[in-house]
């Protein structure tokens, strides 16, 4: 037994190289690297109502500060009880939102404005998403342009700059997007 | 200058490899343990629809996900349109308060992230979202693709 040993050990390069060692894990290292995707969860965020008591009704809205989109079955659009496409959505709010008073059937301020969303139960998610991606734009543009008023080159930039700092452009104009049930059938 | 020269030729000037090695096997072990695969199989079709007005979340870690699509059945077959959360396929709509609530103590400041279909329908997703108020968990968040023009 001792000879054997004694034998194997005498025989010179009986290692295992660890030169390449290095380089299949950096290899391996690299597969994790490139295989682990971490992919960033984009979305339209959104706060629901809290739950409402049995005997408490909603805060009231007075009706010109409220503007209503209609969404039926088949993905066409009313606003204001006039039919229109997605399109004109954004323009719609922007205006609703930023008349302070002037217009009769747009808002009083932009504190009040609220736009509401209702929708069918038979409505596609799709053009839902759609009316809701438009409403939402036309606030970014909003608070753009608000932004650009007090000289940040946009509301990105306004929101880095503050920090958690008080966010005076969305106290401004507060994005309020009420989602109303459907008609029960 | 010469002698500083003279005195550095003398010592090895190779750079130890040998550790090299154990170096990177703890990058890559580290890799391996931080990027967490908490993979569900989803067991509904959710083709997302597109949207300009987005925004990224941040904190992964509050996310809780609900699925609603129609049902995936082998053979590129869609069956009804169903709701999963986490690994099963929610039967009774009205589970979904207690799953949410539960989900709501574990993390307080939870955001349900609604992967829903394109083709789904409203009436499902209203359901679910009356009983997510019931529950408390208001943050939600309607996932998107960006919208990319053609």
């Amino acid at each position: 037994m001792a000879g054997l040993l004694n034998k194997k050990k005498g025989r010179q390069g009986a290692e295992i190289p660890t030169a390449s060692m290095a380089d299949i894990a950096f290899l391996l290292l690299i597969f994790f690297l490139v295989t682990t995707t971490i992919d960033v969860d984009t979305g339209i965020g959104m706060v629901l109502p809290p739950k409402l008591e049995e005997d408490v009704k909603p805060p009231p809205v007075k009706e010109r500060n409220m503007l209503k989109i209609l969404v039926n079955e088949q993905g066409q659009v009313l606003v204001e009880d006039k039919p229109a496409s997605v399109s004109i959505i954004r323009e719609e709010v922007k205006k609703h939102v930023l008349n302070n008073g002037a217009d009769p059937n747009y808002s009083e301020s932009p504190k009040k404005a609220v736009v509401s969303i209702k929708t069918a139960r038979g409505t596609p998610y799709n053009a839902y998403i759609d009316v809701l991606d438009e409403v939402w734009m036309a606030y970014f543009e909003l608070w753009d342009s608000e932004a650009r008023k007090l000289g940040y080159p946009d509301y990105k930039a306004y929101l880095e700059a503050i920090g958690d700092g008080p966010n005076e452009i969305r106290q401004k104009i507060k994005a309020q997007i009420s989602i109303a049930e459907p008609d029960k059938a | 200058m010469s002698q500083h020269f003279k005195k550095k030729s003398k010592t090895s000037q190779e750079i130890p490899t040998a550790a090299m090695p154990d170096i990177i096997f703890m990058l890559l072990i580290f890799f391996m343990v931080s990027t967490v695969l908490r993979e569900t199989t989803v067991q509904v079709r959710t083709k997302l629809p597109q949207a300009e007005a987005i925004s990224k979340i941040e904190q992964k870690r509050l996310v809780s996900y609900v699925w609603i699509g129609p049902k995936k059945l082998g053979n590129n077959r869609l069956g009804d349109t169903a709701v999963q959360i986490d690994d099963a396929l929610i039967e009774d709509v009205g589970v979904i308060r207690t799953i949410m609530w539960r989900k709501l103590n574990e993390t307080p400041k939870l955001i349900v992230s609604l992967r829903v279909d394109e083709t789904s329908e409203m009436g499902i997703v209203l359901d679910v979202q009356q009983e997510l108020r019931e529950a408390g968990t208001l943050r939600i968040n309607y996932s998107t693709k960006r919208f990319v023009s053609l």
